[in-house]
């Protein structure tokens, strides 16, 4: 049983506790509550550095301290307050900083609000749980055998075949049903790879549709995308050792991780709405007449700053697209504009909460649009890296995992 | 005898007082209790669900922390229901119902504006400040209807 120290404000006067607990017990979990003295709340700034009118914010840091003395009690942190409480959201982001500074917890920081269900944490706490279980197949480098990983993600479906740390072979369909397009994106890599199906030692699967295609599929493996990406990225971009940062724009949400010696740490999952994330981009691209993969080539010879432009909300961004168009502004423009605004928003949502530390490794098949990465580099001020079959991130890391396990 | 909320809600102390001196103290904890005696757990510990949450937008905006809306779906009755009030500022460490902040803010206000007889002191640091405390406390359980 995995122990997880909830440290948090308000989830309980929410009504969403009982949600928190199942999503822990769904994933092989337990949350507990480090104990601590009334002394210890009392004296929270000598001992934290910061003290905040909110008792249960006080409390939490409390626990936080207590943890850093005593890392053995637990094996992960989850540290989450309310949505839209800004001392909440400080104490989060600093407590967060703290477990990862003075010691090597994996910790999962969330704001949530009545409507967060356990479905909703689910992918989270199984990447937390993970993180913490499976330290050792997470340190795994090298592929080793004949192995694939199929992604099923909420837009496509990808799968891959590698032999000997390599890949041969590759897959990717649109997702529709996803058993059919998982079948299709398989057939299509080991078709690529020239190998049978009954060859393959070991599968793995991630994604929106992991489950299912994994039960189809009797896969050896079925993990969330935050450890499958982040493992697949640092493989791919040779940055195995050391700090990483993984940024993920997907088709229905976005995962930035920081990684350090390839196992993921602190991580963000975000996607309040489509205007943060590819599904934004591929409606640019249809307004704009082009394909999706013409729309990076494009963006590149436009320039974001002619157009004012914020998708925060899809509704909006689509009307912010069509007025600059009917202004006259050009096509290149536009196209630029609207990878900005992505890239903004994941830059405002989710790497505020993260130590962005280099390499900055992005993946996904977003990142293969070159405006976006290059709106990303612009924001950052670092050099983005994209590496070879970034859009078969999910497959390649799902691949690499899965030979572990056929080794053990 | 009448209806006296006390703040701190969770105050032991204070609902001892009020009670001693034959009115009725409106304390978080009968709050909490009819919610825990409730057949069935929704959201264990407390069993406040999401539809609390909800019916804290009688007293707190949409746009408020779903955690100050739960807290108010509890205080915010009491408040109602309250004749008069006594409210104690400087405790040093509230936790759980008063564990936030912005919900402390927010009840205070709700008391004060209610005019309704309201008594409001610092919580006492030395014996001296404490007789006063209960001295002030008693004369103005005293002199309520």
């Amino acid at each position: 049983m995995i122990r997880i120290a909830q440290l948090s404000c308000g989830p309980e006067y929410s009504g969403i506790q009982g949600e928190l607990e199942k999503a822990a017990e769904t994933v092989g979990a337990k949350l507990i509550f480090p104990e601590v003295d009334l002394e210890d709340i009392m004296e929270v700034e000598k001992r934290f550095g910061f003290e905040v009118a909110s008792g249960d914010l006080n409390l939490a840091m409390a626990r936080a301290t207590r943890i850093v003395e005593m890392p053995d009690m637990v094996d992960a942190v989850f540290v989450t307050t309310c949505f839209r409480c800004a001392e909440g959201a400080i104490v989060r982001s600093e407590i967060r900083k703290y477990i990862h500074e003075n010691s090597r917890l994996p910790v999962l920081s969330y704001s949530f609000t009545e409507r967060t269900s356990a479905e909703t944490l689910l992918t989270r706490m199984e990447a937390l749980v993970t993180t913490a279980k499976y330290k050792g197949l997470l340190s795994r480098e090298r592929q080793t055998g004949l192995t694939a990983g199929i992604d099923s993600g909420s837009t496509t479906t990808k799968s891959v075949v590698m032999r000997d740390n390599e890949v041969i072979g590759t897959g990717w369909v649109p997702t529709h049903d996803v058993i059919e397009s998982a079948e299709k994106a398989y057939d299509a890599a080991l078709e690529a790879a020239g190998v049978k199906r009954e060859e393959i030692e070991g599968l793995g699967t991630t994604g929106y549709g992991r489950f299912l295609a994994g039960k189809h599929f009797n896969a050896k493996l079925i993990q969330e995308e935050i450890t499958v990406n982040s493992k697949g990225a640092v493989f791919l971009a040779d940055a195995q050792k050391g700090n990483a940062t993984v940024i993920d724009i997907g088709g229905m949400d976005n995962k930035a991780i920081s990684v350090q010696d390839g196992i993921p740490g602190t991580f963000t999952m975000g996607g309040i709405c489509a205007g943060a994330s590819g599904r934004f981009l591929e409606l640019t691209a249809r307004r704009l007449g082009v394909d999706i993969t013409e729309l990076g080539k494009l963006a590149m010879k436009g320039d974001h700053t002619k157009v004012p432009m914020n998708s925060y909300c899809i509704v909006f961004g689509t009307q912010s697209l069509v007025n600059s168009l009917s202004a006259g502004k050009s096509r290149e423009d536009v196209a630029m504009a609207a990878c900005h605004s992505v890239a903004e928003q994941v830059f405002d949502q989710q790497l505020q909460e993260l130590d962005v530390k280099e390499p900055v490794i992005m993946v996904g098949g977003t990142s293969l649009i070159e405006g976006l990465p290059r709106a990303m580099e612009e924001l950052l001020g670092l050099k983005i890296i994209v590496p070879e079959y970034a859009q078969y991130i999910g497959s390649v890391g799902a691949s690499l995992l899965v030979s572990g396990l056929v080794e053990d | 005898m009448v209806k006296v909320m006390v703040y701190p809600p969770t105050s032991m102390i204070l609902s001892d007082l009020v009670e001693r001196m034959g009115h009725e103290a409106l304390v978080i904890s009968k709050e909490v209790r009819k919610k825990i005696n409730t057949p069935g757990l929704d959201s264990p510990p407390l069993n406040i669900t999401p539809e609390d949450a909800k019916r804290g937008l009688r007293y707190a905006a949409v746009d408020v922390p779903s955690g100050v809306r739960g807290r108010m779906a509890l205080i915010g009755p009491m408040i109602e229901m309250a004749d008069a009030a006594i409210m104690v500022q400087g405790d040093g460490c509230n936790l759980g119902c008063t564990g936030c902040a912005r919900t402390n803010e927010l009840a205070g206000f709700l008391l004060r504006t209610k005019k309704i007889p309201l008594l409001e002191l610092r919580y006492p640091e030395d014996e001296t400040e404490a007789k006063w405390f209960v001295r002030k406390i008693r004369e103005f359980l005293e002199g309520l209807e």
